[in-house]
C-alpha cells in the first residue's frame, strides 16, 4: 500500500467499515481471526451493505456473507484483475476521482513494455541476476521516487538517476527486493500528463490494456469462480461505489503469504482508486493484522531493511554519507522531501551531543546493508555458519516459520541462542525433543549451541504501547510488578545496553564509539529497576534543543536543534501528555473518537482524507461527506484531521520550483506521493513489476492460462538441500503431489502457539493439529473423520486428525477437478495442545519485495494413517522427492517454466 | 413458612417480581454471592496483547494479583467484547504454564540448569561482545559496511512499540544488521 498511496498503513480504521455500502473480504477469515473487529461488518451490514467473502474455505465469515466465492488458492490477482477489466471495460470507473487524483492521465516512458508484449515479464528483466531494472518503467519526463511510508515493507526503490545506475551492480544482491529505498535526485514532481486519458502511453490506457485479456472467462478458468457468480462480485462493488455509495476492503495474510504478495494488494489498491474508493468513509483498504504491534514493528522497525518511521537503512558503496544518503531517497514534492530532517533528528536522538553538523551527525556510526538480510537469509547464513548468535524474543520460528526444519538446523548450529519466552516453546527446546532428535538426524549430545532461556513479563506487568491494526497506538499500563525472574523485553534490552556499554567504556577501538556515544539514560523504577516506557516514548516522539516535547514532525529540522525516534510518530507525546494512554469512551465522543489512542500520522483515522472531496474541495456526496474546504473559515473541516495542510485552498498551485510539501498543489491528496497522486501504475517502488500480472504460485498444479511466464520471474528461492521446490505442472513428477495445501489460522489460537497452546481453556477448545478436507477426497484417499493423515511434500511429512467437510469446495479449473486442503498452522510438540507443525511442509520460496513466505498456496500429498516414525520420516520425503523426480534446479528456472 | 412458600415460583406469581428476574429468584445463598471484580483493589486499564484489533481490557487486582480480565466497555474500537483468546489472557499472564526461572543449556549438555538472572545477563552481554569482535566487518568488497553479520534478532510482533525501539536503537549501535520481526512472516 505504501507504494500505491504513499504510507504503509490501513487506509481506513475498524469503526469506518459501518459506513461502507459494501465489504469484500478477500485473503482473511475476520470473523474468525478478528472476531470482535467483525463487529463493524456487522453493523454495516445491518445498516444494508453487502458483504462478499472470497476465499478457498467455507468459514464463518463466509456464513453470514450475502455472496461466498470459494477460488483457488494463489489466484487473486487473476480474479481481481478480472474486476479492473470489467470496471473499465463497462466504464464504471469513477473517471472524476481517478483523472484528478490517480496517475491514470500520467505518461509513461516510450521505452516501457508491458507482459502483454513479452509474454508475462515486464521491460528490463535481467534474467541472470534474477532482477529487473526499472528504467524503463519511468515517467516520460523523469523519474519519481516512491514515498518510503510503506507498509510490511512494500519496497521503495527507483532507479533514475544516473549516479543510481552506476551503483546498481553493488546492489545485485540488494535487487533481490530489499526496501533499501535508493533513487533519483531532482525527480520532477510534476510529469507529463493527458488528462482526458486517451494518450495510448497514459497509465490509464496501459492499466486498460495489461488487464483486458482477464475476463470472466480468463476468470473462471484459473480461479475456478464460474462466469456469472465472478458477474455478480463486479456488479455489486461496482453499483456499490462513485458519488454516493463506497465499498471497503479487508484483507489479511490470505494475501501477504505469497511469491507475488505485494502484487496482490496491489491489485486491491489498483481497483480501489479505479471506483474511487480511498480515502473516503466506508471506503478503504483496511489491513487485518494478526498481532497486537504488527503495524507498530514495522513503522518502529525490528527489520533490517529500515530505520524507524520508513527510512531506509543505509546501503553500503551508495549511501556513503548522509548527503548522498539524503540525495537518493528525498522527493522534490510531498513530505518526503523533508526526509533530511527527519533523518538528523533521528541521528540526534540516537547520539546526541556527539551528533553534530561537522559529523555528518554521526551518520557513519550507523552499520550498512549490502543486500537482503531477512529472517530467511539469516538462517541460511546460520547454516553456513556466519551467524553465530541469534536473540528469539516473543517468536517462534522452530515451528512458525516456513521450513520450520532449516529454521531448526539453523539453530543447531548457532555459538548461542537467546529465547525470550512465557514458557519452554519448541525455538527453546529443539535440541532435546525436536523432530530430528526424534529422526536421528541431530544427536543432543553432538549440538554445540548454548540456550538461554530467559521469562518474559505480560502485558499485564508492564507499560507500554500497541500500535493496532489501524495505526492507533494505546497504552497498557502495568497492573503489577513481573513474579520472579520474568522481565519486560524493555528491561531486558536496557539492561543488556548497560552492561555492554559498562565493558565498552574504556575502549578505544572505533568500532566501539557507536555504544560509548550511544543516548542510554533513561530512568528507571521499582525494586526490579524497570526503565520507563513513557520515557521511551518521549523520545521516540521527539523534543526540541531545549527538551521541550515537539507536537508535529512539521517541527523537525535538518539543523540539528530537533531529535526524534521515529518522525511518523511525533505528536504521540504533544505537550508532554501521553497521548496514547487517552481514554475517553466512545459514548462522549464522535463515531470517529478521536481522544481515545492516537493514531499515526498527526491523529489522523482514515489517511488520503482529502479525497473524500471533490477537487472543489465540496464532499463528493453529502451522504459521504468526511472532510471538506470551508470557504468561510479558509481552511479544511470535517469529522478528522485533516490529512491536508489544513490551510491549502483546494485552488492553490505551487509556484514553480518549489519543494517538498510547499509543491503539493491543492489537488494532491497523497501528500507522501512524489507527484501527490496515487499510483495505479508504479514508475519505481516495486521488484517484480510496475503492474500486477498473475503467476502461478511456487508450487501449483496449474500451468498459467495467462503467460508463458508460469511463476514470477524474480520470486527469491533457495536452492539447498532441505528447501526441494515441486516439479512444474508440465513435468511428470508434479503428479506426485496433486493437492492444494493452503494454511490458515484459528480463532482458539495465535501463531505458532506461544501464547495459546499453553492455556487450558484454549488447549481445551482445539486440542491438536487437524486437516480439512472434502468428503470426495476422503473417499479417494481412505481418509476417515477423526482419523489420520499423513500429507507430504518434498520438505516433510506431516500427520494430523481428519476433518471431513464440505467447507473445502472442490474447484473445476480447466477440465479439472481440484481438491485443496486447509490446514492450520498453530502447532508443535510443546505446550498443552500438541501436533505436528504445518510449517515442516512448506518451502523458502519468497516475496521479492518484502521477503515474505508462500505458505497460503503450495502442493502436496495426503495418505491415510499416521506418519512414519524415526528414520523412516526423512526416508518417507525421500522417497517423494525420487518418485517426482526433484533435483537442486526444480522449479528454480526464472523464464518460462510452465 | 412451609417448604411450599419459600418455593421462587410461587413467589414469581404472586409477588411483584413477575419476571422472575429479580427478588423472587434470589437465594440466601446467590444473594450473598459477589463477583470477583467486587472487591478488587484496582482496575488497570490495558489493551488485548494477542491480534491487532486492540481490544480494550480491564484487569482487575487484588493484593497485588491479576484475578481478572475483562472487555473494557468504554474502548471505541470493542465496545467490551472479548474473543475466546482474550479471554483467556487471564491464564497467559497467571497460568501454571509460566517460567518464572532463567533456564541454561551448556554447550552439548543433555538437560536445562537453573542460572541466577545477573549472571545470565552478564553472560550474555560478554557473548555479545565475543561474537561481535570476532565477526567485525569495516568493510566488504572494499565498501564500508561497518557491522556484524554475527548476530541476529527476531521478535514476535505482540511487543510493545518502546520494546522495539530500544532493540533497534541498541542493534544498530553495536553493529548488528539482521534484525527482523513477526511483521516479515
Amino acid at each position: 500500500m505504501g507504494t500505491s498511496f504513499g504510507r504503509g498503513g490501513a487506509t481506513t480504521f475498524q469503526q469506518d467499515l459501518q459506513n461502507a455500502d459494501c465489504i469484500l473480504i478477500e485473503g482473511s477469515n475476520m470473523a474468525e481471526c478478528h472476531p470482535v473487529g467483525f463487529q463493524w461488518v456487522m453493523e454495516a451490514k445491518a445498516r444494508g451493505a453487502t458483504l462478499i467473502h472470497v476465499d478457498p474455505r467455507y468459514t464463518r465469515t463466509s456464513a453470514v456473507a450475502d455472496i461466498h466465492v470459494p477460488l483457488r488458492a494463489g489466484t487473486d490477482i487473476a480474479f481481481l484483475g478480472g474486476i479492473i477489466n470489467y470496471v473499465i471495460e463497462h466504464e464504471r470507473y469513477f473517471r472524476d476521482y481517478v483523472v484528478a487524483y490517480t496517475n491514470g492521465p500520467t505518461l509513461i516512458s516510450e521505452e516501457f513494455k508491458d507482459t502483454e508484449d513479452l509474454d508475462g515479464v515486464f521491460s528490463g528483466l535481467d534474467a541472470e541476476q534474477r532482477k529487473y531494472d526499472f528504467h524503463s518503467w519511468e515517467y516520460q519526463t523523469g523519474a519519481v521516487q516512491a514515498a518510503s511510508g510503506h507498509r510490511e515493507m512494500e519496497a521503495k526503490q527507483a532507479d533514475a538517476h544516473q549516479q543510481r545506475h552506476q551503483a546498481e551492480s553493488a546492489k545485485a544482491e540488494a535487487a533481490h527486493g530489499e526496501s533499501h529505498g535508493s533513487g533519483g535526485a531532482a525527480a520532477p514532481g510534476n510529469p507529463d500528463r493527458d488528462e482526458t486519458m486517451q494518450d495510448p502511453r497514459c497509465v490509464f490506457q496501459i492499466v486498460k490494456r495489461h488487464f483486458s485479456r482477464y475476463t470472466p472467462e480468463v476468470v473462471e478458468q484459473i480461479c475456478g469462480v464460474p462466469k456469472e457468480l465472478f458477474l455478480k462480485v463486479c456488479e455489486t462493488l461496482a453499483s456499490n461505489s462513485g458519488r454516493e455509495r463506497t465499498s471497503a476492503f479487508c484483507y489479511a495474510v490470505g494475501w501477504t503469504q505469497h511469491s507475488v504478495g505485494v502484487q496482490y494488494i496491489r491489485t486491491a489498491a489498483i481497483l480501489q482508486l479505479l471506483l474511487g474508493n480511498i480515502g473516503r468513509p466506508g471506503g478503504g483498504i483496511l489491513a487485518l493484522r494478526g498481532h497486537a504491534s504488527i503495524q507498530g514493528s514495522t513503522d518502529i522497525p525490528t527489520l533490517f531493511n529500515l530505520l524507524p518511521g520508513y527510512l531506509p537503512m543505509p546501503h553500503a558503496g551508495v549511501d556513503v554519507d548522509l548527503d548522498t544518503y539524503v540525495a537518493g531517497e528525498e522527493t522534490d514534492k510531498g513530505f518526503w522531501g523533508d526526509m533530511r530532517s527527519y533523518m538528523v533528528s533521528l541521528l540526534k536522538a540516537w547520539w546526541g551531543e556527539a551528533a553534530t553538523p561537522e559529523n555528518d551527525f554521526c551518520y557513519d556510526y550507523l552499520p550498512r546493508i549490502s543486500g537482503s538480510h531477512s529472517t530467511y537469509e539469516t538462517v541460511m547464513a546460520q547454516l553456513d555458519g556466519t551467524c553465530k548468535g541469534y536473540f528469539i524474543v516473543g517468536e517462534n520460528p522452530a515451528v512458525g516459520s516456513a521450513n520450520a526444519k532449516m529454521q531448526r538446523l539453523g539453530m543447531a548450529n548457532l555459538d548461542w541462542l537467546v529465547v525470550r519466552d512465557f514458557s519452554l516453546i519448541e525455538s527453546a527446546t529443539w535440541w532435546k525433543d525436536g523432530p530430528e532428535i526424534e529422526t536421528g538426524e541431530l544427536r543432543t549430545e553432538d549440538i554445540a549451541t548454548e540456550v538461554f532461556f530467559f521469562p518474559a513479563a505480560a502485558h499485564t506487568e508492564k507499560n507500554g504501547s500497541f500500535t493496532n491494526t489501524q495505526r492507533m497506538l494505546q497504552w497498557h499500563h502495568a497492573a503489577i510488578e513481573p513474579p520472579g525472574h520474568a522481565r519486560s523485553d524493555l528491561w531486558f534490552y536496557y539492561h543488556l545496553g548497560r552492561r555492554i556499554k559498562d565493558r565498552l567504556a574504556t575502549s578505544s577501538e572505533a568500532m566501539d564509539r557507536p555504544v560509548q556515544d550511544l543516548t542510554w539514560d533513561y530512568p528507571t523504577e521499582g525494586a526490579i529497576a524497570e526503565p520507563s516506557a513513557e520515557a521511551v516514548l518521549a523520545e521516540i516522539n521527539g523534543y526540541d534543543a531545549n527538551g521541550a516535547p515537539l507536537s508535529s514532525y512539521e517541527q523537525l529540522n535538518e539543523d540539528g536543534s530537533t531529535a526524534c525516534g521515529c518522525w511518523i510518530y511525533t505528536g504521540c507525546y504533544s505537550d508532554g501528555v501521553n497521548q496514547v494512554a487517552r481514554r475517553k469512551p466512545w459514548r462522549e465522543q464522535s463515531w470517529v473518537a478521536p481522544e481515545w489512542g492516537w493514531a499515526w500520522p498527526a491523529n489522523r483515522r482514515i489517511i488520503y482524507n482529502r479525497a473524500s472531496a471533490d477537487p472543489d474541495g465540496k464532499p463528493w456526496s453529502e451522504r459521504k461527506a468526511y472532510i471538506w474546504w470551508d470557504d468561510d473559515k479558509a481552511r479544511w473541516t470535517g469529522h478528522d484531521v485533516p490529512d491536508f495542510d489544513a490551510r491549502k485552498s483546494p485552488w492553490h498551485r505551487p509556484p514553480a520550483g518549489a519543494k517538498a510539501a510547499e509543491a503539493l498543489s491543492g489537488v494532491d491528496p497523497f501528500v507522501m506521493q512524489a507527484d501527490g497522486k496515487a499510483w495505479l501504475f508504479a514508475p519505481t517502488g516495486l521488484q517484480d513489476g510496475p503492474l500486477p500480472a498473475h503467476y502461478e504460485p511456487q508450487d501449483s498444479p496449474f500451468a498459467n492460462l495467462l503467460y508463458g511466464q508460469q511463476r514470477n520471474p524474480v520470486r527469491q528461492v533457495f536452492p539447498r538441500k532441505h528447501n526441494r521446490l515441486h516439479p512444474s505442472p508440465s513435468e511428470p513428477g508434479s503428479a506426485v503431489f496433486p493437492y492444494v495445501l493452503t494454511t490458515y489460522r484459528l480463532t482458539e489460537h495465535h501463531t505458532a502457539g506461544g501464547m495459546s497452546r499453553w492455556q487450558p481453556y484454549l488447549a481445551e477448545l482445539q486440542p491438536e493439529m487437524f486437516c480439512e478436507v472434502h468428503p470426495e477426497l476422503a473417499k479417494a484417499r481412505e481418509l476417515e473423520h477423526l482419523g489420520w493423515a499423513t500429507i507430504v511434500t518434498a520438505r516433510g511429512a506431516i500427520e494430523a486428525r481428519v476433518l471431513v467437510t464440505e467447507r473445502m469446495t472442490p474447484i473445476t479449473v480447466q477440465g479439472r477437478r481440484i481438491h485443496q486442503i486447509g490446514l492450520p498452522y498453530h502447532w508443535g510438540p510443546n505446550g498443552y495442545s500438541q501436533g505436528d507443525a504445518a510449517n515442516e511442509l512448506a518451502a523458502i520460496s519468497l516475496d521479492p519485495n518484502v521477503h515474505i513466505q508462500e505458505v497460503k498456496a503450495f502442493t502436496g500429498d495426503i495418505r491415510p494413517g499416521r506418519r512414519p516414525r524415526g528414520p523412516e520420516r526423512v526416508a518417507l520425503v525421500e522417497e517423494y522427492q525420487r518418485r517426482a523426480g526433484i533435483t537442486e534446479s526444480t522449479g528454480m528456472e526464472v523464464r518460462g517454466g510452465r | 413458612m412451609t417448604k411450599m412458600a419459600k418455593w421462587p415460583v410461587l413467589d414469581q406469581l404472586t409477588g411483584p417480581d413477575r419476571l422472575g428476574r429479580g427478588k423472587a429468584v434470589k437465594s440466601k445463598r446467590s444473594e450473598h454471592l459477589t463477583a470477583r471484580l467486587a472487591d478488587a483493589d484496582r482496575v488497570v486499564k490495558s489493551v488485548c496483547p494477542y491480534c491487532a484489533v486492540g481490544c480494550g481490557q480491564n484487569v482487575f487486582v487484588k493484593n497485588n494479583k491479576v484475578v481478572q480480565i475483562e472487555g473494557d466497555p468504554d474502548s471505541p474500537v470493542s465496545r467490551g467484547r472479548l474473543c475466546p483468546k482474550g479471554s483467556a489472557s487471564l491464564q497467559l499472564t497467571t497460568g501454571e504454564a509460566r517460567r518464572y526461572e532463567v533456564l541454561y543449556r551448556r554447550p552439548h549438555g543433555s538437560d536445562w540448569e537453573v542460572l541466577d538472572l545477573d549472571t545470565a545477563m552478564d553472560m550474555v552481554a560478554d557473548r555479545v561482545i565475543t561474537t561481535r569482535r570476532e565477526t567485525w566487518q569495516w568493510e566488504q568488497e572494499a565498501k564500508r559496511t561497518r557491522r556484524t553479520l554475527g548476530i541476529a534478532s527476531l521478535g514476535g510482533a505482540t511487543l510493545d512499540n518502546e520494546e522495539n525501539y530500544l532493540m533497534k536503537k541498541l542493534y544498530t549501535a553495536i553493529g548488528a544488521i539482521q534484525i527482523e520481526n513477526q511483521a516479515r512472516i
